[in-house]
């Protein structure tokens, strides 16, 4: 008799990818200005670091709230018992506040609709939960983030049937592509029950055009299926044009068409880890017009409940508005200026990204250092960067890209002399690759 | 095609059973010492609310530890950043020191054995994803934790089958018990990986005897299973015969050389600390095992549900002050052990007896034959023991350390009155939801309360089987009706007695005939 289930026994939770492979490299051998300065600089780690000097002041101006103490009076004790799965209110009222600022205010959201979990990663999983049984599938478009492989996929039993974007049109969605991956789906039997979008886009660092979100509320319309949106990114808009999130086109649809269908079929997923760079304090949620996926996300929330002592300090953090303001404001303004450097750095070296206005990374085009067209290029390329030049970043396949030569760049979790640093190394590398890049037989070990 | 999932759709999320429901009643008329003094007083959550003074001074004397500040550094930065779902380690090596303690250290865990997960019932839910496939089932003595139902199934697809165990013996696991759990298992084709046990025990609140610990690790080894031992209460024995965990026995038995390296795979515990420290709030749960791929596996899922590092790190340096564990250890368990004494002895003047071997947690086992009328006349919430599975009626599981000494006085005051009421009204009363017992309650005073009419187990007369609406006719209200059954509720203040309803029904249904008790 099998000891384990399947899901223990199997590496079937993705996580033998070069997504994490590179990570291993990395802890292996990590760089150090001053202590390890050849060692692998981590490029590949999606963290917002560039603002904990305002979280921190703002922790020394409010004392008390990390002391669990409202106004002087101690609420330990209530939040030591405090494990209502509906979540803190005042943290929902402030939540909802503080997207809907995010979105410019063109949209107000309602904190009963509101389901906290302890990151975005059990949001995802408990969305899959609840749309979904196992053997059916979502379409995502690529490339995607890698976890969710894990993430969707492991415990659930959900399939993930990928929609191709490329280069050609900026890696854009379109209705034909949408189509295709449907018409894929059936060929494998599988039965579509939605699509799920991260916007702004990881690893592309992209907003989605109001065009795109309405061929996608088109299509989920045509087949009858849901539309989830990982707005995870949404805080990170550093560059015009502005984060449009899927609730206002479909609030636009409705006040137009008042078709009501699509409306419970339309789901965000939200989280604190990269606008505020705090993905350690488990800070996710998942946002519907749908009662009866609140009611289910609800209880199935038990399974990854917030810490109310976290609630408490996060609840409190974006009360303070005069704070948030000038927070998202500051962090977009740096965001910009990393990325800035980046570009230009990679410039410098030849090297393209594509035009972004958002995230924590670029996607960088290194198709023309590939001495083929290939995958296996790829990865043989990745390595010669992560063991020769130094920099962990992300291959395109482990996103599931459909052309080879891309790869994920982070920018906004090690300090701009770092930065620098790899900067210069990548142009080294590409000065000296003009004479090496058809040396295929050199094998690469790290 | 379904909209939803089969899971947000259906109704196995265990959130409808009579546990909730008596919770309702609870919510809509809750005691307040001052706001309203004739309110239902809660002693239906198993919380630990006696020792948060102990807490709140160590906090109190350590604020750099909330400020994110360690030897006087910030360290917010790292905590913010820290995601690991292999915990962090100064967390991990305090949380084993700490279960070692509370087991006297007979035994000792190694931090890279243990897996963090946010709270008790996500590690619960993880283990049934690593052990188990869909379909699959795990043995649970009776009574259990009605959480489990959801817990241990929603979504896992994992099924339950009891272990019956009866108050002949005290609730005890004994060898029959198991073999027909088992045997039960095979009637329905359902292929058993493991026992999973509570221990201490909720709702008994008695720690499970070697005897039953030996007897089990005999049963996981003949039948090749595993056995999960959920220790969550562990902290909170104040009475002997003290608390001895499944690793003990274990221990002993390996340096006796009676089990195999392979039971050492088979054997997994549970713990949080929700009950001992009194945190529900804060999510800590973990998994220890000595199985390497359970280990991996778990870590892995436990990105589904990691605790704040926030938590971790606030924990880690509590935790770490062992002058502080030692002393709220043994101060904790006084205090509970001195909440017991109360509630067993107001008990006692009310003529109730609890379960004799009642020596942890935080709630006494008792029999209660009044019916709802803990709910309705006492204005008590108790958990009834059907919504445990007990397959005797008649138990409630009375929670004892959430409420004030005062509370808890009145709690006694109130059963007291009601108790010697009753017997001056001559009742006689009928066991709630999962008892099928003859008789019947009546009051000729307010407030509402429910009849249970069931004609005995022999009777062919025709069963009930409309639901009507008996307003009209009399000022009461049939609540429900199954085969055979009549629930019936007498409106407030109404002066109905037993041979008008009697009338009534017979008027009604003409074949059917009350039981003989109805006349008393």
């Amino acid at each position: 008799m099998n000891m384990l289930s399947r899901k223990a026994s199997q590496g079937c939770h993705g996580q033998d990818s070069s997504y994490f492979l590179g990570w291993q490299e990395y802890d292996k051998n990590p760089y150090h200005p001053i202590q390890n300065s050849t060692g692998i600089i981590q490029m590949g780690l999606a963290e917002n670091q560039l603002s904990f000097d305002l979280l921190k002041s703002w922790l020394r101006r409010n004392p008390d709230i990390v002391g669990l103490k409202n106004d002087g009076v101690s609420v330990f004790r209530e939040l030591a018992l405090f494990q209502d799965y509906h979540g803190l209110p005042a943290l929902k009222n402030e939540l909802v506040d503080f997207m809907a600022k995010i979105r410019g205010n063109g949209i107000k959201f309602a904190p009963e609709k509101l389901v906290l979990a302890a990151g975005a990663t059990p949001a995802n999983e408990i969305l899959m939960f609840c749309l979904a049984d196992p053997g059916e599938a979502f379409i995502l478009p690529t490339p995607y983030y890698p976890g969710f492989d894990r993430d969707l996929k492991w415990r659930t039993g959900v399939e993930i049937v990928p929609m191709h974007c490329s280069s050609s049109n900026g890696f854009r969605i379109t209705s034909c592509a949408l189509e295709q991956a449907y018409q894929q789906a059936q060929k494998l039997h599988l039965n579509v029950k939605g699509v799920l979008i991260t916007n702004p886009s990881n690893p592309l660092g992209i907003t989605m055009t109001k065009t795109e979100l309405n061929d996608l509320v088109d299509f989920a319309i045509d087949k009858n299926i849901h539309i989830i949106s990982d707005e995870i990114y949404s805080g990170t808009v550093f560059n015009s044009p502005r984060f449009i999130s899927i609730m206002e086109v479909v609030n636009e649809r409705i006040s137009v068409n008042n078709t009501t269908s699509i409306w419970n079929r339309i789901h965000i997923v939200y989280s604190l880890s990269k606008d505020l760079g705090v993905p350690g304090f488990r800070v996710g949620m998942i946002y519907s017009n749908n009662e009866t996926v609140v009611a289910a996300a609800t209880k199935m929330s038990s399974f990854g409940l917030v810490s109310s002592q976290t609630q408490y300090l996060v609840a409190n953090l974006l009360k303070d508005k005069k704070f948030t303001f000038k927070y998202m404001e500051e962090t977009h303004r740096r965001l910009k200026r990393r990325k800035e450097m980046l570009v230009s750095g990679l410039r410098n070296a030849g090297i393209r990204c594509l035009k972004s206005n958002a995230g924590l990374f670029c996607w960088v085009d290194m198709r023309h250092l590939l001495s083929s067209a290939t995958f296996e290029a790829e990865k043989e390329l990745w390595k010669r960067i992560l063991c020769q030049v130094g920099l962990n970043i992300s291959p395109g396949s482990s996103c599931h890209c459909c052309e080879p030569g891309w790869f994920r760049v982070c920018f906004a979790n090690m300090s701009e002399d770092t930065l620098k640093v790899a900067m210069r190394r990548m142009k080294a590398f590409t000065d000296s690759n003009i004479s090496a890049v058809n040396d295929g037989n050199k094998r690469v070990h790290c | 095609m379904r909209l939803l999932s089969t899971k947000a759709t259906c109704n196995s999320h265990g959130q409808d059973s009579s546990y909730f429901l008596g919770w309702q009643e609870y919510e809509k008329n809750p005691y307040d010492e001052v706001l309203n003094p004739k309110g239902i007083i809660q002693m239906g959550l198993a919380e630990n609310q006696l020792s948060f003074d102990l807490l709140e001074s160590w906090l109190a004397k350590n604020p750099d530890v909330a400020g994110f500040k360690s030897d006087g550094k910030s360290i917010f930065r790292e905590l913010a950043l820290f995601q690991d779902y292999h915990g962090l380690p100064s967390f991990k090596k305090a949380l084993v020191d700490f279960m070692a303690e509370i087991r006297d250290n007979k035994v000792t865990f190694d931090p890279k054995h243990i897996v963090l997960t946010a709270g008790a019932t996500s590690a619960n839910e993880t283990l049934m994803f690593c052990l188990a496939e869909k379909g699959e089932a795990f043995l649970l003595p009776t009574p259990y934790y009605p959480g489990f139902d959801r817990d241990l199934k929603w979504r896992t697809g994992v099924e339950i089958v009891p272990i019956q165990c009866t108050s002949s013996n005290n609730f005890q696991i004994t060898e029959p018990a198991l073999q027909q759990a088992y045997q039960e298992a095979e009637k329905r084709n359902l292929r058993v990986k493991g026992v999973l046990v509570t221990n201490p025990s909720n709702p008994l609140g008695t720690t499970v005897s070697r005897s039953e610990l030996n007897l089990l690790i005999d049963f996981i080894k003949d039948k090749e299973m595993h056995l999960i031992s959920d220790e969550i209460y562990s902290g909170t024995v104040y009475n002997s015969p003290g608390f001895v965990s499944v690793m003990e026995i274990l221990k002993e038995r390996n340096d006796l050389n009676d089990c195999g390296a392979q039971v050492w795979d088979r054997v997994h515990v549970v713990y949080s600390l929700s009950k001992d420290l009194g945190l529900p709030g804060f999510r800590v749960g973990a998994i220890y095992s000595e199985n390497d791929v359970v280990v991996a596996a778990a870590t892995k899922m436990s990105s589904f549900g990691l605790v704040s590092s926030q938590t971790q790190y606030l924990l880690s340096a509590m935790l770490g002050d062992k002058k502080f564990t030692k002393n709220y250890i043994s101060e904790n368990q006084k205090r509970l052990k001195r909440r017991q004494r109360m509630l067993v002895s107001g008990l006692q003047k009310a003529g109730i007896s609890c379960l004799k071997t009642n020596n942890a947690g935080l709630f006494c086992w008792l029999r209660w034959s009044f019916g709802r009328r803990y709910s309705t006349e006492v204005r008590l919430n108790i958990s009834p023991g059907s919504s445990c599975h007990c397959t005797e009626p008649g138990w409630f599981r009375m929670c004892f350390a959430n409420m004030s000494e005062d509370t808890l006085n009145l709690a006694m005051k109130r059963l007291k009155a009601f108790v010697e009421e009753s017997n001056d009204n001559r009742c006689s009363g009928f066991e709630d939801g999962a008892g099928s017992g003859l008789g019947w309650v009546s009051t000729s005073t307010f407030p509402p309360f429910s009849l249970t009419l069931t004609p005995e187990k022999n009777q062919t007369s025709t069963p009930i089987k409309e639901r009507k609406t008996l307003q009209s006719q009399g000022g009461f209200r049939q609540v429900s009706t199954g085969p055979g059954d009549c629930h019936v509720r007498y409106a407030s203040g109404s002066s109905v007695t037993p041979v008008a309803v009697k009338t009534l029904l017979s008027l009604r249904y003409p074949t059917w005939r009350p039981p003989d008790p109805f006349y008393n």
